[in-house]
This record gives structure tokens, C-alpha cells and sequence, in this order.
């Protein structure tokens, strides 16, 4: 009996041991390839991706004073900091807390920019906008062509933290730009690092459509780069070529940029092979010439993706699209 | 805003000479009413967390009385006619008729102010009116014509208008732009109030009680406005709502009753609501307690759940038209005359307006694609066939 516990105990430990060992591994399940391109000119500082949003927001603060920024505890920053001392900044008539309720928040937005005003709305986890996904897509989206153009909500910007960190789980993982992808009158935002995203968040605070910005949460503050100090925008609607090469293609977006570009490098160094990395950027609409990629296919398209599973806690390690199941997937194709 | 009538325009010519001049005595004529002005009696409020309610008699010109009617004659010829539009096919898709509640919307717009707004549901054929949609509009909307106020895009759900911010179709989802919609009037700070309206149905919804809480932790100027017309679609308030006393679910946001059937009671709540949010105490709740006599939507008969006999009995005791128009000519207010003449111009508007809005034509296919976005960055929107995509089009002005 004592031996049995022992085995049983032994094996959990090895368990316990293994998962934390993912765990570990996770939380570099990818590399930052800093960009090294400036979009334009002139002074920088180093800012992580919090930083390069938090800059971007203060911008607009600054010089648009229709702007308010307001979402679940923004007032202290909210829970990833992104809105650091903006509130002190700029009061708490423009920058404040709202209550537990995102479908309020959202039709609040939405009312707000109707009217006028440049509304930011932050929706504290991309998980907890389900209970928005209504006004998003029904009202939002809908607003200026069922209104046969005399209202539209274009001024509203809803932020919200995205994606994968190595413990979220369920509900503080997943990456819900496929839903909004199919609903014309949106606009769905993906940046993959400090300078992609603040010039494509205030292009998206200043499109006169709608647009759900989502942010990779765990390149906050993993991703540090030289970013342009001054106001400055990237073009909606365009992919960006990373790294160009001659045998295949692959696209991604936010983090999983950076995981393709280790796997075109692995590329490189194991099979002496060149590869395109494009980041997409701009889940709707996608970017129509880098489309054309898919004219000159060579093997069907492949794609590597978290499983048709509910984002799982425990196996998150088996459930990302890693370097080596997109390794894999690469050689598949190559051989095709 | 519909011609004015021959009578009431004589009316308002008159009120501009001085008094001793004008018509008030003068029963040789039918032409004219005898009297200037009388007081009424308000069914009492209920009030919740509020010490004083609105005024509990008012007083109406001869001249409101007129328009007052007009305005209620004409919302129930609109929905006598998107009626009959929407059993001769021409009327495609939903239909919600607003007959038996025109005393709510009638009373709310003759005390409202041109710097407020007002958010509804889909029962809004009446209200766009009111809000300065002509009625060739708002019925050629709901045919999907050109000429519809959103040109035909919309549909019966989506009218919009200057400060109207439309039709909406999902129940309950207007609350929350309500209340973004007041704190743009608070932030302007141009003294308008957004009256947020919704049914009984839509009072059990969640977001509801998140505008309530937002509207009052920032105290916006919001009135929001609860239409109980007894049933949320098929569903009686009693077998939906834990409590029916809708003036006072917002608990924490102060709530009033009103007669919704009596166009004098919502005329006065709204002046006080209007007082009350503009002193700066933050929203109210106002619940309409009135009556639809058609189904929910045109696909109900509005019989299943409830009697015919009920119907009628309303029909005959508190019509809100019947009962204004019985008050307003036995205290002399207006004549027989004077009524008929109304009800001859409004049918003639309306069938008018009907006849344009079967013949005009609706926008081209190419409004498919249009305004689907202010910039499109596409060009060309994907449609089923990969080869034949189509334009965007840039119909509205863009500024």
C-alpha cells in the first residue's frame, strides 16, 4: 500500500514536473524579432508595447479634445497599465472607469462617437468582449449603412489585450478576431509590436469607421523597441513583408509573427532554405495585392492553428502553433 | 412636420392680434372654438424616490389642443396605412405598428426641446414623424424606396431623423447608446436630454440596468422612457417582469408612472422630467403605461395571448385619440368642425404620401455595396463569386 502511494506521488510529481517544465518553455514559446524599420524619421525612445499604445493614446488626449478614454479600471491604467497616468493627465472627465458591463461600454461608445466625440473604449480581457459582440457587430458595424449614411460610429475604437501569455486559460487567452473578421463595417487591427502599434492604433482612432484593435497582451512588455516619438500613422488595410525568400510563404500576425520569423531562420539554418514572412496586420480587410500570393501557389495553402478546443489552461504548450509545428508543417509543404 | 391646417393656421394668425381681438366668443361659427384655453385634471403619478411629482392639472390652449390632435390623428392614419402597405405585399420584412400608444410620443415631442434626442426601439414609425421626418419618409422606408429617410436601406426598424437616433432592432440595445448619448449632451453642455425609450420587454433586458448605472453613477441628462403596453411580443408583463412596477426597477434612478393613454399626463412628466435632468440630479425613469392594439409585429395577430374583448374594451374606454378628442370638445377647446377638418387633411396627406411611396423607385443595386464604409480600402467588396466582385459606393456625402 505505502509502495503504491510512493508510485502514485512519484508519478505526480513527474507530472507536476513536466507541466512546469512547459510552463517554462512557454514563457518564451517565441522569440521578439525587434523591427528595425522606422516609419518615419526623427527622435526616438525605447518603449515596450504598453508604453508605445499608452503614447499613442496620450497623443490623441492631446490633440483631439472630442477624444475620451474610459473601459474597467482605466482610471489607474487599467489591468496591463496601458493607460498609465493618462487620468491624471487629462482628468477624469475624459479619462475614466467604467462599471463591470461590456455590452454597456460598447453601446456606450457607440452613442458616444454617434455624437461626435472620438470614444476609446477598452474592454479589459479580448474574452470579455462576447458580451459586446452584439452592439459590435449588430449596431457598431451596421450603424452607417443601415442609416443610409446619416449616422455612423466611426469615431470608437475599442481596444482590447489578446492572445496567449502561458497561464490564461479559458478566459484570458484566446484571440477572437476570426468572429469579427466576417462582419463588413468593421475594421479588426492585430499589430505585432511597439512601433506597428501605435501608428496603427491612431489610425484606427482616426478612421471614420469602426475598429477593434486587438493587442498580443504578453508583447506589452516582452516587446521593446526604438519607437518614433512624434504622431505618426501606418496604413490600414496593408500586410508588411518581413523577410522575403524564394521556396514558400508563411503569414501571420501579432506574436505568431514573431514565431514565423524563427521559423523561416530555422529554415535558413536547417534546410538552407529562403522564405516570405508577412505580417498581416489588418485582419479585415486583408491587405488586397499580398493576396495575390495565393496566385502563384505551388501547394495548397496550409494552415497551423490553435485545435478546434476551448483554449485550454494546462495544455496551453500543445495547443499554440509552436516554431515546430510550424517547422513541420513547412517541410510537409516543401515536399509536397 | 405636416402642413399646417387651414383652421389652425387661422388659429395662429389670430393668436398674434391682440387678445380683445380675437375669436373667443363666437358660436355663430363652427369654424372656431369658443374657448382660449382649459385646465385638466392628471391622472395621479406613482412616484418612486422622488418627493414631488410633475403638475397633476395643466392648463391647453385651443392651439396646442389642435396640433396635439393633429399630431395623434396623423400616427395612427401612418399606421393604418403601413398596415394595409404590409398586407398588400408592398411592405416587406418586419412591421411594428405603434396604434393605441400615440399619446406617449405625441405628449413627450410637444414638450420637448429642438436641442434633445431621442433613441427608440423598432416601434418608430410615429416617433421619426414627430421628429421632423415627413410622412412620404417614413412610409417610403418602410416600402424601401429612395425617398425613405434612409433611403429605403433601412426598413421599417431604421428610421432615422435629426436628433433621432433611430429605430433600433435589437431589444433592449438602444439603452446603453441612450445613455453615450446624453453624456455628449453633458460634455457639450447644450441642456439637452436623450430620451431613451424602450418596451416592458426590453426592461428585463441586462444592458438596461447597465445604462441605468452608468447614467446615474455620472448623472447624464437621460429620461429613460418605459412604453408598457402590456406585452413583450407574446408575453404578458406579469408572466416576464418579478415586478411590473417599471418607474421603479432603476432603484437608485428616481421613477415616475404616467398615464401613457392621456397626451396631457406624458406632455406634463416630460416638461418635469426636462426640469429634472437639466438641474443636474442625473436620469430618470419614466414608465408609459399604455396599450398596442395590434400584434407585436405583423407576423402576430395579437390574439393568442390575450382576448378580443380586451382589445375592444380598451378601444372604447381608453383610446388615447378618442378620449383626448371627447375632453377637448366638451370643455369647448375645439369644435366638431374643427376635428373633422384635421382628420380630412391627414387622410389626405397620408394617401397621398402612400400612393408616392408604392411608385417611387428603389436605389440601385449598385447601393448594395454602398456606404458600407466611409473609405473603403478595397475598391471592390468579395461577394460568392471570386470573379465578379462589386464596387463600393460612396452614396451619402462624406464631410
Amino acid at each position: 500500500m505505502a509502495s503504491l502511494l510512493t508510485q502514485k506521488s512519484l508519478v505526480i510529481g513527474k507530472l507536476t514536473k513536466y507541466v512546469n517544465d512547459c510552463a517554462k518553455r512557454l514563457s518564451s514559446h517565441f522569440i521578439y524579432y525587434p523591427d528595425n524599420e522606422k516609419p518615419v524619421s526623427g527622435e526616438t525612445t525605447k518603449m515596450n508595447m504598453m508604453q508605445a499604445i499608452n503614447n499613442a493614446m496620450d497623443i490623441t488626449l492631446r490633440d483631439d479634445p472630442t477624444a475620451v478614454l474610459f473601459g474597467e479600471d482605466v482610471g489607474f491604467g487599467g489591468v496591463f497599465r496601458c493607460a498609465l497616468g493618462l487620468q491624471d493627465k487629462y482628468g477624469k472627465d475624459r479619462v475614466f472607469n467604467t462599471p463591470l458591463c461590456e455590452q454597456g461600454i460598447a453601446g456606450f461608445g457607440i452613442g458616444l462617437a454617434t455624437a461626435g466625440a472620438t470614444a476609446i473604449a477598452e474592454i479589459q480581457f479580448a474574452d470579455y468582449i462576447f458580451p459586446a459582440f452584439d452592439q459590435l457587430v449588430n449596431e457598431a458595424a451596421k450603424a452607417r449603412y443601415r442609416s443610409g449614411g446619416q449616422f455612423e460610429c466611426g469615431a470608437l475604437t475599442v481596444r482590447a489585450p489578446c492572445g496567449a501569455v502561458g497561464h490564461g486559460g479559458l478566459y484570458h487567452s484566446q484571440s477572437p478576431e476570426a468572429y469579427f473578421a466576417h462582419t463588413p463595417g468593421l475594421r479588426v487591427v492585430v499589430p505585432r509590436g511597439p512601433i506597428a502599434a501605435k501608428g496603427l492604433l491612431l489610425v484606427c482612432i482616426r478612421e471614420r469607421d469602426p475598429c477593434i484593435f486587438l493587442e498580443p497582451k504578453i508583447l506589452y512588455r516582452s516587446a521593446a523597441e526604438e519607437v518614433p516619438v512624434e504622431d505618426y500613422t501606418l496604413p490600414l488595410g496593408k500586410a508588411q513583408l518581413l523577410r522575403e525568400g524564394t521556396s514558400a510563404t508563411l503569414v501571420g500576425w501579432g506574436t505568431q509573427v514573431h514565431v514565423l520569423l524563427e521559423v523561416a531562420q530555422m529554415a535558413e539554418d536547417q534546410l538552407g532554405l529562403t522564405v516570405d514572412v508577412i505580417d498581416l496586420q489588418s485582419i479585415l480587410p486583408w491587405d488586397e495585392d499580398t493576396e495575390e500570393c495565393f496566385l502563384h501557389l505551388e501547394a495548397p495553402v496550409s494552415r497551423v492553428a490553435g485545435w478546434d478546443a476551448p483554449f485550454p489552461h494546462v495544455f496551453e504548450p500543445f495547443y499554440l502553433p509552436d516554431r515546430w509545428r510550424c517547422f513541420a508543417q513547412l517541410n510537409k509543404l516543401l515536399h509536397y | 412636420m405636416s402642413k399646417l391646417l387651414p383652421s389652425a393656421a387661422k388659429f395662429l394668425t389670430s393668436s398674434t392680434i391682440p387678445k380683445a381681438a380675437a375669436p373667443v366668443v363666437s358660436s355663430s361659427s363652427s369654424k372656431f372654438s369658443t374657448k382660449s384655453e382649459a385646465t385638466f385634471e392628471i391622472k395621479p403619478y406613482k412616484l418612486h424616490k422622488l418627493e414631488q411629482g410633475p403638475a397633476t392639472s395643466a392648463t391647453l390652449s385651443s392651439e396646442d389642443a389642435l396640433k396635439m390632435y393633429e399630431k395623434l390623428a396623423m400616427l395612427r392614419r401612418i399606421e393604418t396605412a403601413s398596415g394595409n402597405l404590409y398586407k398588400e405585399k408592398i411592405i416587406r420584412g418586419f412591421c411594428h405598428l405603434y396604434s393605441g400608444q400615440e399619446a406617449v410620443a405625441v405628449g413627450m415631442r410637444a414638450a420637448m426641446r429642438d436641442v434633445d434626442s431621442v433613441i427608440t426601439a423598432y416601434r418608430c414609425h410615429g416617433w421619426t414623424h414627430l421628429m421632423g421626418v415627413s410622412v412620404l419618409g417614413v412610409l417610403s422606408e418602410l416600402t424601401g424606396r429612395r425617398t425613405g429617410c434612409s433611403r429605403g436601406k433601412g426598413g421599417s426598424m431604421h428610421l432615422y431623423g435629426k436628433n433621432f437616433y433611430g429605430g433600433n432592432g435589437i431589444v433592449g440595445a438602444q439603452a446603453p447608446l441612450g445613455a453615450g448619448i446624453a453624456l455628449a449632451h453633458k460634455y457639450r453642455a447644450d441642456g439637452g436630454v436623450c430620451f431613451t425609450l424602450y418596451g416592458d420587454g426590453a426592461a428585463n433586458q441586462g444592458q438596461l440596468f447597465e445604462a441605468y448605472n452608468m447614467a446615474k453613477l455620472w448623472d447624464l441628462p437621460c429620461v429613460f422612457v418605459c412604453e408598457n403596453n402590456g406585452y413583450g411580443m407574446g408575453t404578458s408583463v406579469d408572466r416576464s417582469s418579478a415586478s411590473t412596477d417599471y418607474y421603479s426597477r432603476g432603484d437608485y434612478v428616481p421613477g415616475i408612472w404616467v398615464d401613457g393613454m392621456d397626451v396631457i399626463a406624458t406632455r406634463e412628466a416630460t416638461r418635469y422630467a426636462i426640469d429634472y435632468c437639466n438641474s443636474g440630479k442625473g436620469p430618470l425613469v419614466m414608465e408609459m403605461e399604455t396599450y398596442r392594439y395590434s400584434g407585436h409585429s405583423m407576423s402576430d395577430p395579437g390574439t393568442s395571448y390575450r382576448t378580443r374583448d380586451e382589445v375592444q374594451e380598451v378601444r372604447q374606454t381608453r383610446d388615447p385619440i378618442t378620449s383626448f378628442k371627447e375632453k377637448i370638445l366638451s370643455r369647448e377647446l375645439v369644435t366638431p368642425d374643427q376635428l373633422k377638418e384635421i382628420d380630412a387633411q391627414v387622410r389626405k396627406e397620408v394617401d397621398e404620401a402612400t400612393k408616392q411611396a408604392k411608385t417611387e423607385p428603389e436605389v440601385g443595386v449598385e447601393e448594395l455595396t454602398g456606404d458600407i464604409y466611409r473609405n473603403n480600402l478595397e475598391t471592390l467588396i468579395r461577394g460568392l463569386h471570386p470573379a465578379a466582385p462589386l464596387q463600393h459606393y460612396e452614396v451619402a456625402p462624406r464631410n
